[in-house]
């Protein structure tokens, strides 16, 4: 077993008790940090989306209503738990649990901090022992939050369809089908993104960023970004991408017939996903908790040591996208059905290849030493000559539904 | 703790598939599939094949079951099948018939290639670097794009005629009807 966990050095050799203790500590610190972050993500989105809106928001429980999440969760846990009569009872206490385990594992292989810079790994030594802030250093990386992101479609499905009730049941097979998929555009977004850094695990990416021209968002072409982004709000069934509790259409979607604490737990999987996945878009992007830094000038917080320097610009840039979510929320209006398909399979799927392929010609143009302009000219040549195919083969199918008479 | 490992994902597995086979409804026969699928890619971990794990819990267990549940949901075939009939004449003998020779087929590779299987001496973590994070991901790399890459071509056009063949069958059928 011992190559599995080489990666961190912390694991090789014979097992003692404070390697055992400092892991222990970290599953510890990153289960309280979720769920601390989540708390306070409801509370953020409450009080920024009733500013947009004109209106106070929370402001009893606590200073600036701060702790309004924790008394709602109070009041969640002493409710009437409910059955309904027609569930399908094992899968119908199972569903919630799948839904919020895959939010909390996902947050494990996110670097939450350390020293990145001047050509350092992030090891930072906590009582003699060099490891990671982070919780686990798997060598697949990346694939495992997608294998883990895979999962949480289960939790949404299940829970629709072992309610027993319609608008439940409509709700999880949007659901299914919508993030079936956008994690095809969200996985093919992230190919260019390894192979600019050249590896999976998410503490190589970061290393790999260390100044802003090197963060992936400029190196790969914002294009990667855009695409992972739109992926990743769909995914996490966020608005504009909301239909699965489209509340006019659907009652309240997958969760209608949820109550008390396994509808507490839904409700807490999708803020940590969220956090989650802002994470995630900063450690592939946005160089995690590297400071920001160009051309060997370092944006430097003074008196701060370098390893918890780390952990502040992560949640600085983490808060960004947490408010370009909610910002989103509060912009945006819902999309029809049929442009989310549509936008999913005729847009973000081709693009993502397409911008792929581009990145991979220029690399391998690089490598063998061709023209760049050349490369970059053929390749775009060629890009121009598939959208067009596409386009024609869009239009033909539009006119044969037209003559079939089907709407779709 | 490698043998810890080896019984709890084997309990899995065969929880799993023999969960697919009795449970009467077919979404639990789904659900006891993931199980199994879960088992496999522990040992695909415990065999130093994350890359294998990870694809087998991404493609598997995240986009083919769900299709499973999916087109189980929405052509609302989840009542329970009533066991007693059978549309084929003598099919249950003949499926058993063909279960026991795969079952042979199975033993016999075993037998036949035990050796490479127990020292490991031709597997794809047969000399993966320890530092290396990547190095899985290399090997499977170079070899699926070298030595084998006619096969794997094969394999996504024989994919895409598949596609091309149901979307074609599906289409003929709505044009008959209206």
């Amino acid at each position: 077993m011992s190559a599995v966990f080489a990666i961190d050095p912390l694991l090789n050799g014979e097992l003692l008790w404070t390697p055992l203790i400092i892991v222990l500590l970290k599953v510890l610190a990153v289960f309280v940090t979720g769920l601390v972050a989540t708390m306070l993500m409801v509370w953020f989105e409450r009080k920024v989306i009733s500013g947009m809106q004109n209106r106070i928001g929370p402001n009893k429980a606590g200073p600036f209503g701060l702790l309004q999440t924790l008394a709602d969760g109070i009041k969640l846990f002493f409710k009437e738990d409910l059955i309904p009569d027609r569930s399908d009872r094992f899968v119908f206490k199972l569903a919630p649990f799948l839904s919020f385990v895959p939010a909390f594992l996902s947050f494990a292989i996110i670097p939450l901090g350390g020293d990145f810079r001047d050509g350092n790994n992030g090891m930072v030594t906590w009582f003699g022992h060099a490891t990671r802030v982070q919780l686990a250093d798997p060598p697949v990386g990346v694939l495992f939050a997608l294998a883990i992101s895979a999962i949480a479609v289960y939790g949404i499905m299940l829970a629709g369809w072992s309610s027993g009730s319609k608008y439940p049941l409509l709700g999880s097979v949007r659901a299914s089908a919508q993030m079936v998929s956008y994690e095809a555009a969200l996985g093919l977004s992230l190919g260019t993104v390894f192979l600019v850094t050249g590896t999976l695990s998410t503490s190589g990416i970061v290393a790999a960023q260390n100044s802003i021209g090197n963060w992936n968002v400029i190196a790969t072409g914002v294009v990667p970004f855009a695409i992972f982004l739109i992926a990743a709000t769909a995914e996490l069934n966020r608005p504009p991408f909301d239909l699965v509790e489209a509340e006019q259409e659907l009652v309240g979607g997958f969760n209608t017939e949820y109550s008390s604490i396994r509808f507490a737990l839904f409700y807490l999987a999708e803020f940590m996903n969220t956090v989650t996945m802002s994470a995630l878009i900063v450690t592939l992007f946005f160089g995690g908790p590297q400071p920001i830094s160009f051309r060997g000038t370092v944006l430097d917080i003074p008196f701060v040591p370098n390893g918890i320097e780390g952990t502040i610009w992560l949640f600085a840039k983490v808060l960004v996208f947490l408010y370009i979510y909610v910002w989103l929320r509060a912009t945006l209006p819902r999309f029809r059905y049929d442009q989310l398909m549509d936008l999913g399979w005729k847009v973000l799927i081709p693009a993502s290849l397409g911008w792929f392929m581009l990145i991979a010609a220029q690399r391998l143009g690089r490598d063998q030493g061709w023209n760049t302009l050349i490369v970059t000219t053929v390749s775009v040549a060629i890009l121009g000559a598939s959208y067009a195919l596409l386009q024609a083969a869009f239009k033909v199918s539009a006119k044969q539904r037209a003559a079939e008479g089907s709407m779709f | 703790m490698e043998l810890f490992v080896f019984v709890c994902a084997t309990v899995m597995i065969i929880v799993g598939a023999l969960g697919v086979v009795l449970r009467k409804h077919p979404v639990h026969a789904a659900l006891s599939l993931v199980l199994t699928l879960f088992g496999i890619a522990v040992m695909f971990v415990a065999q130093h094949a994350e890359f294998l794990a990870a694809v087998q819990v991404i493609v598997y267990a995240g986009a083919i079951v769900v299709l499973f549940l999916f087109v189980i949901m929405l052509l609302g075939v989840d009542q329970v099948e009533n066991l007693k009939t059978e549309p084929l004449a003598g099919q249950r003998w003949i499926a058993g018939v063909v279960g026991a020779s795969l079952l042979g087929l199975l033993a016999a590779a075993i037998y036949t290639g035990a050796d490479s299987v127990v020292s490991r001496g031709e597997g794809i973590a047969s000399n993966v670097v320890g530092d290396n994070p990547d190095a899985n991901i290399q090997q499977l790399a170079s070899s699926i794009f070298s030595d084998y890459v006619m096969a794997f071509e094969v394999t996504s056009i024989l994919l895409v005629v598949a596609v091309v063949g149901t979307v074609l069958l599906a289409r003929r059928r709505t044009a008959g009807k209206s």
